[in-house]
């Protein structure tokens, strides 16, 4: 084992090939995205429900800045924090200690893979201050929309004029953050294959691994035709393919096609790793082994090749054949069956178990109880073809993604973060201001989400930058829903400075943990030190129990360590 | 673990194999969504035969013996890794490496002789003749075997830091066998490509 050294500041977060380090570096960047794209919604919220109002911070809102605002946003929250947090951050934190090894298989291609990310992230924040602003055409980046005004078809428009503007930036980022994720996952997969310690059958791994496998699998084979479709994209912009240009033969609707091919995966991509996450915390504070680990297993197995054929229900309004569409609803329908499953293990999990409502059992409960009643069920309404037709491009889509968003990315997060900040910091987050920093996103979450969904069954489109000028948008009470919806999302967005001061309060002064397992968890990461040394173990740990054995009869404790004999 | 003896386990697979293996289901994602694409608009559009009698059928010939010769040479190298023959590793990987080269030159050759034909991007000929759809074959062309030639340029360069690094640490001969695993994959990437775009008519 590798012993432990103190290194400066530089050394630790630009060179580390630590993964606990390689993680924290991800969680910092990440942070630091999504503070931009909570900005850029605080922006456009405030326009929406104030039109002609100055925005504090921002000034006045033009049309364009409302395209660039709503579209940057998409683009940072689910590119670079849904994907980055779920897949980067807990698949390098989580992996090597849950499997009881000492660091990643390849540290440098994972030092790398951050490398790739930073430079993506860094693209991605020049592109808003080139010559002609930021991106505008839709996070979806829908050619010819996301071509722009720079098109190989606009005579006066020069290489520099193509190369330096936002769109080509914004494609090369992506690239460029695939590519990180894709080595990522490399990683992730032999790792979790070859590492494993003595005993960790697969079958002993704790479920967060798997569903962060399951996960990276998934986005490999999702993501390789959108990472070709980018290039396409990128080469129809700077060098005059026609891919995606009817003048030159092509056909816009490929691009829906390849990207939506990724982008259905995605959001399970991005929704297994808060399941595995969901799971620990659940188990743990069920006091309960987990309800049917191999269920939930093959569940999510089966969800996961069912995803790869349902992403044609976001293009029931881009002129499919409506028999194909039929075909998608009922792939669309039938998904939800094994997530159905899912959450049902994990109520049965918490049935008749000993509860501690703590913080992280908090967030993993709100996640479950938000995350099914209104994301999943109104996913039901809008995978058929016959409703979405009627709430296409309206709130109502709006509110159901961040319905099934939020609770999963951000809440999955959260329960991730106050579960394993003991870990990781070797100190304590301040339980008032967590307890705060729940309740008050989970009341104005709810109070910003939850009136899309009224104003999207009025007929409200999204996209649209002004809504003063449609009188029926106009009439009560839809302009009051409209202020409720910017009011909660902007408390909502400054409840989160409160997590952000407790985090970097507690991580400096905090106080100091008194145990190393402070929930009484099985899994190895419990098991070290917290924070844990360079190389996670002092010896290799040698695995004899499942993760989840809680309340076994016959022994002192109501848990059993996976490495106690 | 009475039966492990038999069984083989992840464990004893070794990592730089797994990764590779890992990586070229990535790129056959890549290239496969490429691929379908390409069949897609092929079955629809009739016009791009007529495209395909442009390329050069005998370069392309060539250069895919070139590239299943290299694949021969590189089984060797890993014969020789097995026998930690590092004198047979260098030759056999040089001539892999040699053959890469060959492979880019006559792809060199074949685009310089389609750029003076008018069959360039932005297409402006072809759209001047009002044909637009024929574009988007040149521009899969391009894109495909460009990014093809990438890989062949990657390949080498992974050969060439692999054979150095082990001949120089004589240890982990088995990394010859995953750099070489990578090179397959090219090579079966282009065995796809060559009758796709150069002979179905």
């Amino acid at each position: 084992m590798n012993t432990h050294q103190k290194h400066g500041f530089w050394h630790r977060y630009f060179f580390s090939l630590d993964h606990k380090d390689i993680g924290f570096q991800y969680m910092l960047t990440i942070f630091f995205m999504v503070a931009i794209g909570g900005f850029f919604a605080y922006v456009f919220r405030m326009h929406l429900a104030f039109p002609d109002m100055e925005v504090p911070l921002f000034g006045l809102v033009t049309n364009t800045d409302y395209n660039m605002l709503i579209t940057n946003h998409g683009l940072i929250m689910m590119m670079w924090l849904a994907l980055g947090m779920l897949l980067a951050v807990a698949g390098n934190y989580l992996i090597p200690i849950l499997i009881g090894t000492d660091d990643m298989a390849f540290p440098k291609l994972n030092k790398l893979s951050y490398w790739f990310f930073l430079i993506s992230v860094i693209l991605m924040v020049t592109s808003f201050f080139l010559p002609k602003g930021g991106v505008r055409g839709g996070w979806t980046m829908y050619p010819p929309l996301s071509v722009g005004d720079f098109g190989y078809n606009t005579p006066y428009a020069t290489f520099s004029d193509r190369f330096f503007s936002s769109n080509s930036f914004v494609l090369l980022a992506i690239v460029f953050e695939f590519t990180a994720l894709l080595m990522g996952g490399v990683n992730f997969f032999v790792t979790t294959l070859n590492k494993r310690a003595k005993g960790m059958t697969l079958m002993k791994m704790p479920l967060v691994v798997w569903m962060i496998n399951i996960a990276s699998v998934l986005f490999m084979f999702s993501v390789g035709p959108l990472v070709a479709g980018t290039f396409m994209l990128l080469l129809d912009i700077n060098v005059g393919t026609g891919f995606y240009d009817p003048y030159r033969g092509g056909d816009p609707l490929l691009w829906e096609h390849l990207f939506w091919f990724f982008g259905h995966p995605e959001v399970y991509v991005i929704l297994l790793p808060p399941l595995g996450i969901l799971a620990e915390v659940i188990s743990v504070n069920s006091r309960k082994p987990l309800f049917g680990y191999k269920f939930i297993l093959t569940m999510t197995l089966i969800a996961a090749v069912l995803s790869m054929m349902v992403w044609a229900h976001h293009q029931f309004v881009s002129g499919i054949d409506p028999r194909a569409a039929t075909v998608f609803s009922i792939f669309t329908i039938i998904i939800s069956f094994p997530f159905a499953g899912i959450i049902l293990a994990y109520i049965a999990t918490m049935w008749y178990g000993k509860l501690r409502f703590n913080l992280p059992m908090k967030w993993a409960v709100g996640s479950v109880v938000l995350f099914t009643l209104l994301g999943g069920f109104t996913g039901l309404h809008l995978g058929a073809s016959v409703f979405d037709i009627y709430a296409h491009d309206t709130s109502f889509v709006v509110a159901h993604f961040h319905y099934t968003l939020f609770p999963t990315v951000i809440f999955g997060s959260f329960a991730g973060i106050y579960y394993w900040f003991n870990k990781f910091s070797g100190r304590e987050l301040n339980k008032t201001l967590g307890n705060l920093h729940f309740w008050l996103t989970f009341i104005f979450f709810n109070g910003f989400a939850f009136p899309l969904f009224l104003l999207g069954l009025a007929g409200q489109q999204r996209r649209v930058a002004n809504y003063s000028q449609i009188e029926f948008l106009m009439q009560d009470p839809l302009p009051l829903y409209r202020q409720i919806a910017t009011i909660s999302a902007v408390i909502l967005i400054l409840t989160q400075f409160i997590f952000l001061f407790n985090f970097i309060w507690s991580l400096l002064k905090g106080k100091k943990v008194s145990t190393d397992n402070p929930w009484e968890a099985n899994t190895l990461e419990w098991q070290t030190s917290s924070p844990p040394p360079h190389g996670n173990f002092k010896t290799y740990p040698i695995v004899y129990h499942g993760p989840y054995e809680y309340n076994i009869p016959d022994r002192d404790t109501d848990f059993t360590p996976q490495n106690e004999k | 673990m009475k039966n492990s003896s038999k069984k083989i386990t992840w464990r004893q697979i070794p990592q730089a194999r797994l990764a590779v293996w890992a990586l070229i289901a990535g790129e056959f994602a890549i290239f496969g969504g490429l691929i379908v694409l390409y069949i897609l608009n092929r079955l629809k559009y009739e016009s791009w035969g007529e495209m395909a009698q442009h390329t050069n059928v005998i370069a392309g010939t060539i250069n895919t013996f070139v590239l299943l010769t290299s694949s021969f040479f590189v089984v060797k190298a890993h014969e020789a890794a097995v026998h930690k023959d590092k004198q047979k590793i260098k030759l056999w990987i040089w001539l892999t490496i040699a053959c890469a080269f060959m492979f880019l030159g006559i792809k060199t050759y074949e685009y310089t002789h389609e750029i003076m034909h008018g069959f360039t991007l932005p297409g402006n000929a072809l759209l001047a003749e009002g044909k637009t759809v024929e574009v988007m074959y040149w521009s899969f062309y391009y894109t495909m075997t460009g990014l093809h030639g990438l890989h062949v340029i990657a390949g080498a360069l992974a050969l060439f830091f692999v054979m150095r690094k082990v001949t120089k640490t004589e240890e982990n001969y088995h990394h010859i066998e995953a750099a070489g695993l990578y090179w397959h994959m090219v090579d079966i990437v282009w065995i796809f490509l060559f009758p796709l775009i150069y002979l179905i008519h």
